[in-house]
C-alpha cells in the first residue's frame, strides 16, 4: 500500500515545503498539501504533518490562532481516530495549543532566538515515530526557535516520564525546557510534537541525516518496509 | 459594552520577558523594583447581549492559555 501523507500550510508557515519534500523523498509518494482554511482532510491518511514557521505572525501566542483554524478541527478528529500527527517547531506549538499534547511552549529562557544544531537523546525508541532509533542514541538535529521552552506542571511531567512519552531530550540546556524535554508523545502514541527540525537533516548536503530515521520509522510503521 | 481582559502568567511560570524588562528598569537606574511580570491586556467592545458565561468562554478558549496563564475580566462601562 502506498504511503499517504499530508502537510498543512497555515498563513506564515515556512517549513511546509521542507516537511513535504522530506516525506516525498523518503516515502517515494507524493505528499498532499492542505490549506488551513480547508474544513476537511483527504481520506485514509497515514501521516499528517504540521510544519514549522510563524503561523499568523505568532499573534496572541505561538500557534494559538492556527490551533483554532478550520483544518485543525479535522486534524484533532483524525488524531483522536489514531491517524499519526507530527508537529515540528511551530507545529508542536499548534499541537499544545490545540490540546492534542500537554504543556505549553514559552519564550526561551535566555530570551534569544536559538538557531543551531543540537544534540538530542532518544528517550523512547519504541514509538511509531522513533522505532528506527536506539534508546539512548544521540542524534544531531537543527533547532530554530524563539519559543521552545517546554513547560508543564510537575505532575504532568512525571506522568509523561512515567508513560514513556518523552520522545527526545536535549543533551544540554538549549532553551530552558523543563527536564530538557525536546519532544513529547500523546497517550496513544500517534501524536508527536518536537521543537527540533528532523526534516532539515535528511540528506548529506543538509550537514547530517539523523532526521531520516524518524520519517522512515513512521512510513514503515504505517505501510510496512 | 467595553470589557477589559487582563491575562497574566500563572505564579511560578518563568517569565523571561518580565525578567529582561526588570533588568532594563534597573539599568535605567530605577531602584526598588522587586519583580516584573509581563502580561497582556485585551480591550473588547461587545454587545450588551453578550453574557458573562460567553466572556468567560472566550478567555478559556482563546484569549488565555489555561496551562500557563490566568485571566481577569473587567467591565469598564
Amino acid at each position: 500500500m502506498a504511503f499517504r501523507s499530508a502537510v498543512v500550510t497555515f498563513p506564515g508557515s515556512n517549513c511546509d515545503r521542507d516537511l513535504a519534500v522530506a516525506l516525498e523523498k523518503i516515502s517515494g509518494t507524493q505528499c498532499i498539501r492542505v490549506w488551513h482554511g480547508d474544513a476537511e482532510l483527504p481520506d485514509n491518511l497515514d501521516f499528517i504533518g504540521l510544519p514549522g514557521g510563524f503561523s499568523y505572525g505568532d499573534y496572541l501566542r505561538c500557534g494559538a490562532i492556527a490551533s483554532r483554524s478550520p483544518v485543525m478541527r479535522a486534524v484533532i478528529e483524525a488524531a483522536n481516530k489514531g491517524v499519526p500527527v507530527f508537529g515540528v517547531c511551530n507545529g508542536f506549538q499548534v499541537l499544545t495549543e490545540s490540546g492534542l499534547l500537554p504543556g505549553a511552549l514559552l519564550r526561551n529562557s535566555g530570551i534569544r532566538f536559538v538557531c543551531r544544531d543540537v544534540t538530542l537523546k532518544v528517550e523512547n525508541a519504541q514509538s511509531l515515530f522513533t522505532s528506527g532509533y536506539e534508546a539512548g542514541q544521540e542524534i544531531s538535529i537543527p533547532v530554530a526557535h524563539h519559543d521552545g521552552n517546554y513547560h508543564a506542571d510537575a505532575e504532568t511531567l512525571d506522568r509523561l516520564e512515567g508513560e514513556g512519552r518523552v520522545a527526545f531530550r536535549y543533551a544540554g540546556n538549549v532553551n530552558g525546557s523543563a527536564r530538557q524535554i525536546a519532544g513529547v508523545l500523546n497517550q496513544a502514541g500517534n501524536v508527536l510534537g518536537m521543537m527540533p527540525h528532523p526534516e532539515r537533516a535528511i540528506e548529506a548536503t543538509h550537514g547530517g541525516t539523523d532526521g531520516r530515521a524518524l520519517f522512515e520509522s513512521a512510513i514503515r510503521g504505517m505501510v510496512g518496509a | 459594552m467595553k470589557v477589559r481582559v487582563h491575562v497574566s502568567l500563572k505564579p511560578g511560570v518563568l517569565d523571561p520577558q518580565g525578567r529582561a524588562i526588570h533588568h532594563s528598569l534597573e539599568g535605567l537606574g530605577f531602584a526598588g523594583v522587586n519583580d516584573v511580570r509581563a502580561g497582556r491586556l485585551f480591550e473588547l467592545d461587545v454587545a450588551e447581549t453578550v453574557t458573562d458565561e460567553a466572556l468567560d468562554d472566550m478567555c478559556k478558549k482563546l484569549l488565555a492559555n489555561m496551562v500557563i496563564e490566568n485571566y481577569r475580566i473587567e467591565k469598564v462601562a
